[in-house]
């Protein structure tokens, strides 16, 4: 989101999903969308069916790019030097938005200088991707008036992530693409309320609505509505804190509702980390390979049992009802949280959900006008200003959140990690249609769980040859820093060179083996690229595949513990 | 049977659902036929969000480690321990020694309380979630 707000001033989804069917050009970067948001390409599809063109740059022939008229198969970590190549045609070809790019942006003339570099054949020799394609892709992107551009994590898992979203905004920019229906640039947000925690402040460097903590009179307004002095220096991200704790700097965590063991990269320094804090609280529905860690675990409800409201990716602001009562002994975690501030001296007194939200109304511009009682149809759509507001489909309309929009003059810079000898293959993980990140929740759900029940690598044909394995076999994968074993799966949905392994699977978790580099600006891991060489493994006659991630008698002695559950009436 | 209207919990496109209720037990999902996003369809994963709710593993008590082994205790123990541990904390090394992950599962109202407790509360900007997971 860093990226986004540096160009645009607001980190978000500029326009709407509903919008979509009547697009002419589709352009989906660095997303498995049919996939991870089926829902949403329900819509492109259905765009196509209406005589749409549908463009898609992945590694991968995922399940959309085989949908689509044109797919660009750059390679991973290529993005910035493919967009840079389609803006080098848009401005060679005079098909620039001159007009407002004069009244809307800045800083063009720099921008230019660095794409002026990077012709089409330059792109060619980085990205992979022919010349040709990268003319006929940049024409009709242009030229179309509803032209929508989505991007997920292919383009903000790298190093270059914040680089790469830029270049997205540059070129929506350039072809004056945003600020209208059916055009924009939409990030495909993959947790269903991640928007949401991003809106509420769930960030060391900002209060809900993106209110900067270094910002004094954002700060004054929640000291007064708080009654508490509030520190102005942003605090550490997640994988600061991890850093921090292995220092030994960092002494307690409070963990709600996740399981950085499993999904952040490098596990076993997590796990380093994690061991070396003094008290660990985790909160959530499920034993995690995190809680097994913890000192104090406190079970938490799920979406069913609770009162609240959730922002999808476009912005909309939904109610989620309380179907059925709390199961077990378990409370809402506003509840929890209440009443531990209690304990510490500071009454926040909340009664309903819908108390919290009206506080948060108050300070948070943006969602001025998100009151409970207003959401019951669909819900609204932020920026929701006041009571009155009908909500937002599409932003940006007369001008950007921050004003201008900044064009930023990218260049391309290679991944951290390249390939070698010892190790040939680029990595790139991600997620899989019928699993859901860390699998707290779809691995005890029987009929999902049943449908892909094991980890594989996908590997191309022509590797798989060279090293000598077929689908089925086991094959060790090994990076600098660890190595797991899965099964392979021999496909051409994997270019030469590249192997994909999804990140769901506790047996193997492809995070021991993946890179610890981060964005410097948004600190996203590298999630996309990292170099590894894979082994064939022969077993020997009854062997299992061995269990890599060190796990304690915990769960023995909690399963042991566990009483019949008792169903409530 | 009831029917309550909700969110899915899965992915960030947010389609409209209902819960099918009966005798306080959950028995089915149907998508809600005029929501924007969905239009009257699911996924695989939204037909079947209901089914880890009433799952056997979930956490029915709080739990807290004593000789290094975790056991079941009372909200009320479980709450000041956490109470006076995270005071001890602040106290000894200040409030930045402290760091709390909320998360992307949870609605907006307990995002917004997670990051009041760390500011209010503990005095402390370290807060953040799996945003970029």
């Amino acid at each position: 989101m860093a990226g986004l707000a540096s160009a645009f001033g607001s980190g978000a989804m500029t326009n709407s999903i509903s919008e979509i069917a009547d697009a002419r050009v589709i352009f989906v970067v660095g997303s498995n969308t049919t996939e991870q948001h089926p829902m949403i390409a329900m819509h492109m599809l259905e765009a196509v069916d209406r005589g749409a063109t549908l463009i898609v740059a992945d590694p991968r022939k995922t399940q959309i790019a085989a949908f689509a008229h044109t797919h660009l198969r750059q390679r991973s970590g290529t993005d910035v030097a493919l967009l840079n190549g389609i803006m080098n045609v848009i401005i060679g070809e005079g098909l620039v938005d001159i007009n407002f790019v004069r009244r809307r942006t800045e800083n063009f003339d720099e921008f230019e200088k660095v794409v002026k570099r990077c012709t089409p054949e330059v792109a060619e020799k980085i990205t992979g991707v022919a010349a040709s394609d990268i003319q006929r892709v940049a024409r009709i992107y242009a030229t179309e008036k509803r032209s929508m551009l989505f991007y997920s994590m292919g383009i903000t898992q790298h190093v270059t992530g914040v680089d790469n979203v830029r270049s997205c905004a540059n070129l929506v920019m350039l072809t004056a693409h945003i600020g209208q229906p059916m055009t924009g640039l939409n990030p495909l947000r993959g947790q269903n309320n991640v928007q949401g925690a991003c809106d509420m402040g769930a960030l060391p460097d900002v209060y809900s609505g993106y209110q900067k903590v270094a910002d004094a009179g954002a700060r004054k307004k929640f000291e007064s509505a708080w009654r508490r002095k509030l520190p102005s220096a942003p605090g550490m991200t997640m994988i600061d804190m991890f850093d921090s704790a292995r220092e030994g700097k960092l002494k307690a965590m409070y963990i709600v509702g996740e399981n950085p063991v499993m999904s952040d990269p490098d596990t076993s320094h997590v796990v380093e980390a994690i061991r070396k804090l003094d008290f660990l609280v985790v909160q959530d529905i499920f034993m995690s390979e995190t809680a097994e860690l913890a000192d104090v675990i406190l079970p938490a409800v799920t979406f069913a049992e609770k009162d609240g409201t959730f922002t999808n990716t476009e912005r909309r602001v939904q109610k989620v009802r309380r179907a059925v009562r709390p199961m077990y002994g378990a409370m809402p975690d506003w509840k929890i949280i209440s009443e531990l501030s209690k304990k510490m001296g500071y009454e926040m007194g909340y009664r309903a959900a819908h108390e919290i939200m009206e506080e948060a109304a108050l300070l948070t511009p943006v969602y001025g006008g998100i009151l409970h009682h207003r959401l019951d149809a669909f819900g609204l759509q932020w920026p929701c200003p006041d009571a009155d507001h009908p909500g937002t489909s599409f932003m940006h309309r007369k001008k950007f959140a921050k004003g201008l929009g900044t064009f930023n003059p990218i260049e391309f810079t290679p991944p951290e990690e390249t390939t070698d000898m010892a190790y040939p293959f680029i990595l790139t993980t991600g997620r899989l249609y019928f699993r859901y990140h860390t699998a707290t929740m779809c691995g005890r759900t029987a009929t999902l769980e049943r449908e892909e029940p094991e980890c594989f690598v996908e590997i191309n044909p022509k590797d798989a040859g060279r090293i000598g394995i077929r689908s089925g076999n086991s094959v060790k994968a090994v990076s600098r820093r660890g190595e797991i074993v899965v099964k392979a799966f021999v496909t051409d949905r994997t270019p030469e060179g590249i192997v994909f392994i999804p990140f769901h699977f506790r047996e193997a978790a492809v995070n021991l083996i993946t890179s610890p580099a981060v964005d410097p600006v948004a600190k996203i891991p590298e999630f996309k690229v990292c170099a590894i060489n894979l082994v064939p493994v022969i077993p020997k006659p009854g062997e299992r595949p061995k269990n890599h991630y060190n796990r304690k008698e915990d769960l023995k002695i909690l399963n042991e513990l566990y009483e019949e559950p008792e169903v409530p009436s | 049977m009831e029917k309550v209207s909700t969110i899915c919990p899965y992915c960030g496109c947010g389609c409209g659902l209902y819960l099918h209720v009966e005798n306080g037990l959950i028995t089915g999902v149907s998508p809600s036929a005029h929501h924007p996003v969905n239009h009257g369809s699911l996924c695989v994963k939204g037909w079947n969000s209901h089914e880890f709710v009433q799952h056997p593993d979930r956490l029915k008590y709080p739990l807290v480690r004593k000789d290094g082994i975790l056991q079941k205790s009372s909200w009320e123990d479980a709450l000041d321990l956490i109470a006076s541990r995270l005071s001890g904390t602040r106290e000894k090394y200040g409030p930045d020694a402290i760091g709390i992950l909320s998360s992307a599962k949870c609605t907006n109202e307990e995002n917004f309380v997670m990051m009041k407790f760390a500011r209010a509360v503990i005095g402390t900007n370290n807060i953040d979630h799996c945003a970029r997971l």
